[in-house]
């Protein structure tokens, strides 16, 4: 970790990341790719969907796939395509956002824990540790229930399911590094334990977070799918590919396919947008994750 | 003795290891004028660098000092909050260390070391720091457009002079060199060497050179500091050392030193090793591996005795 440096870490990056150099590659650029696209959908919602989403009986009720609606409508009448778009707008604003607040606190909180040590640190170990002795789906179901419904208390029970696998990596990188003479030598200089911890030995933690940032973010999709699919997310005015995929199934005994397995792909496609880039990304920065 | 820049008695650095407790610095006495050279020599394992991490209050856990007083300049540093020390650190006293490999953060550009250092300490705008880190860097043989290099773009020497850059930035009255060409080799020692030299003539500090290598003493200390098992043996003048070393220990050391004139003489070496510093040989340390041990050195410990009038040798002979 020592010799590998930011300016030799990005070139060797960008070298690594032409599609010729294998499939890790191709890992990054398909996932960017897929994940580039539901962004752009996301931000270009009202251009893109053909009809307003909540508005019942654009068409038929149950219409199949057809020219007009080309991914058919659903038990509403409601057009299942513009349901999508602007589904895919709820989960990225839901996932983003959670996903910045976890690492943000996970990773501030285990660089402090991490560097002061103590009794301190093992008081917030221990919390930190039975949270993530939790499953995530049990965990943030809970905090939901709690919380309530919207997009905020969403968004805050998934933050709270993530926090600790960003103070659990950070914390342990922090133990390392500070027993590394760089550190030492940097106390040795006076200097101040605030400089230790953000200008020297968080810069060298970073690599480590865009990984799992991605990997989590990925994890973080499926959840929320899957608490809004018990009922449990978000309020039924905000369109979501969870709550639609649990109305499309009840639809699916009488062969009406439509309503449930697009956005069930929605679903798939993003969880594995991220996935790829997660693993490309993890086996170019770090070799040793390979085998995972 | 009030003009003493240094003054450490019976200071006791232990590590409380899960073996036992481990005396690395056991009841050692050391004394230092301004801008004088000691050369700190020892073997590994001898306690030389804790001893010399101690002066900074910078043991790595689980070892502590356990008692005795490490007077700087007055103030005795065993006594100083951690904020007051913080302050003294780089300041007044800095540190060049061992592995110039691992010291400077990868991530962080040369310049910016300096720079980090130098406001650490005072209020100057950063364009001011730069550009007193800029003067540093030319000082130690570094041209100026390597200030936004990053380590990993510098050689070993050259990170060393970086390292000593650092050390130097804040004008410190005392400089802890902690084996600083150990991990070069022996053309850029001597470079290196020739640099500290240098510039301690030039800024007139003290320093503390602590090695292993005995052979790069004579030229650039004033005094050597032999330590063996935790304890000093023998303190003096480094002229009167080299003529005629008191401690059984430093003469053994010095016949080990291979002799080009001399090359058909087989290499001495000291028989035996280092002992356990869980538990220490009774008596005098030195006793299993000294050739004029007597019944006495292995009972009981022998004072440290004043020879002459500035030589401090711990051994029954005298």
């Amino acid at each position: 970790m020592a010799n590998l440096t930011a300016p030799k870490m990005i070139t060797s990056m960008l070298s690594k990341i032409s599609p010729r150099r294998g499939v890790e590659g191709l890992f990054i650029i398909v996932g960017l790719a897929i994940i580039l696209t539901f962004i752009f959908m996301a931000i270009f919602a009202p251009v893109l969907a053909p009809y307003d989403p909540n508005k019942t009986r654009v068409g038929g009720l149950y219409e199949s796939p057809n020219p007009k609606f080309p991914m058919g409508t659903d038990r509403l009448g409601r057009d299942i395509l513009s349901r999508i778009i602007w589904g895919s707008r709820t989960v990225l604003i839901v996932t983003f956002l959670s996903m910045a607040l976890s690492s943000a606190c996970g990773v501030t909180l285990g660089l402090i824990s991490g560097y002061v040590g103590g009794k301190f640190d093992t008081a917030l170990s221990l919390f930190m540790d039975s949270l993530y002795a939790f499953p995530g789906l049990i965990l943030a179901i809970a905090l939901a229930v709690m919380l309530g419904q919207g997009i905020m208390p969403v968004t805050v029970s998934l933050t709270v399911v993530y926090v600790p696998i960003y103070f659990r990596m950070i914390r342990s990188e922090v133990l390392s590094m500070k027993e590394s003479l760089f550190v030492e030598a940097a106390r040795a200089i006076g200097a101040k334990g605030r400089t230790l911890i953000f200008k020297y030995i968080f810069p060298n933690v970073i690599p480590s977070i865009p990984i799992v940032l991605s990997l989590n973010a990925a994890d973080a999709v499926l959840t929320l799918a899957a608490l809004s699919f018990l009922g449990l997310g978000l309020p039924a005015h905000i369109p979501d590919w969870g709550f639609d995929l649990r109305m499309g199934y009840g639809a699916l005994t009488a062969k009406i396919w439509w309503p449930g397995t697009f956005p069930g792909l929605m679903i798939v496609l993003l969880t594995l947008g991220f996935s790829l880039f997660g693993e490309g990304l993890a086996e170019i920065l770090n070799p040793k994750l390979s085998g995972r | 003795m009030i003009s003493d820049l240094l003054r450490i008695e019976g200071l006791r650095v232990y590590y409380y290891t899960r073996d036992g407790v481990v005396m690395a610095v056991d009841n050692v006495d050391l004394f230092m004028k301004k801008g004088e050279t000691i050369g700190l020599v020892g073997e590994s394992g001898s306690g030389k660098s804790t001893l010399g991490r101690a002066i900074l209050r910078l043991v790595p856990p689980p070892g502590r000092i356990i008692s005795g007083k490490i007077v700087f300049d007055g103030l005795n540093l065993t006594e100083l909050s951690e904020e007051e020390m913080r302050k003294i650190r780089g300041k007044r006293i800095s540190m060049v260390f061992q592995d110039p490999m691992t010291s400077l953060d990868p991530l962080m550009k040369i310049g910016d070391h300096i720079v980090e250092t130098i406001m650490a300490h005072e209020t100057l705008t950063r364009e001011e720091a730069e550009e007193k880190a800029i003067k540093l860097l030319e000082q130690v043989g570094i041209r100026s457009e390597r200030f936004m290099d990053y380590p990993h773009q510098f050689s070993g020497g050259m990170r060393q002079r970086v390292g000593i850059a650092l050390a130097l930035a804040l004008n410190p009255d005392l400089v802890i060199a902690d084996e600083p060409t150990s991990s070069l080799d022996v053309i850029v020692q001597f470079q290196i060497l020739d640099l500290m030299k240098e510039l301690k003539n030039l800024y007139g500090m003290g320093m503390i050179l602590i090695t292993h290598d005995i052979s790069i003493i004579p030229g650039i200390a004033d005094k050597v500091a032999l330590m063996y098992a935790g304890q000093l043996v023998e303190f003096a003048d480094a002229k009167s050392f080299f003529n005629e070393p008191l401690h059984p220990y430093g003469k053994a050391l010095l016949e080990s030193i291979p002799n080009i004139q001399h090359s058909d003489q087989k290499l001495k070496y000291i028989p035996g090793n280092p002992p356990d510093l869980i538990n220490p040989p009774k008596g005098c340390r030195f006793s299993p591996r000294c050739p004029y041990a007597t019944e006495k050195c292995r009972e009981e410990e022998p004072p440290t005795i004043m020879v002459g009038r500035h030589r401090l040798v711990k051994c029954f002979q005298y």
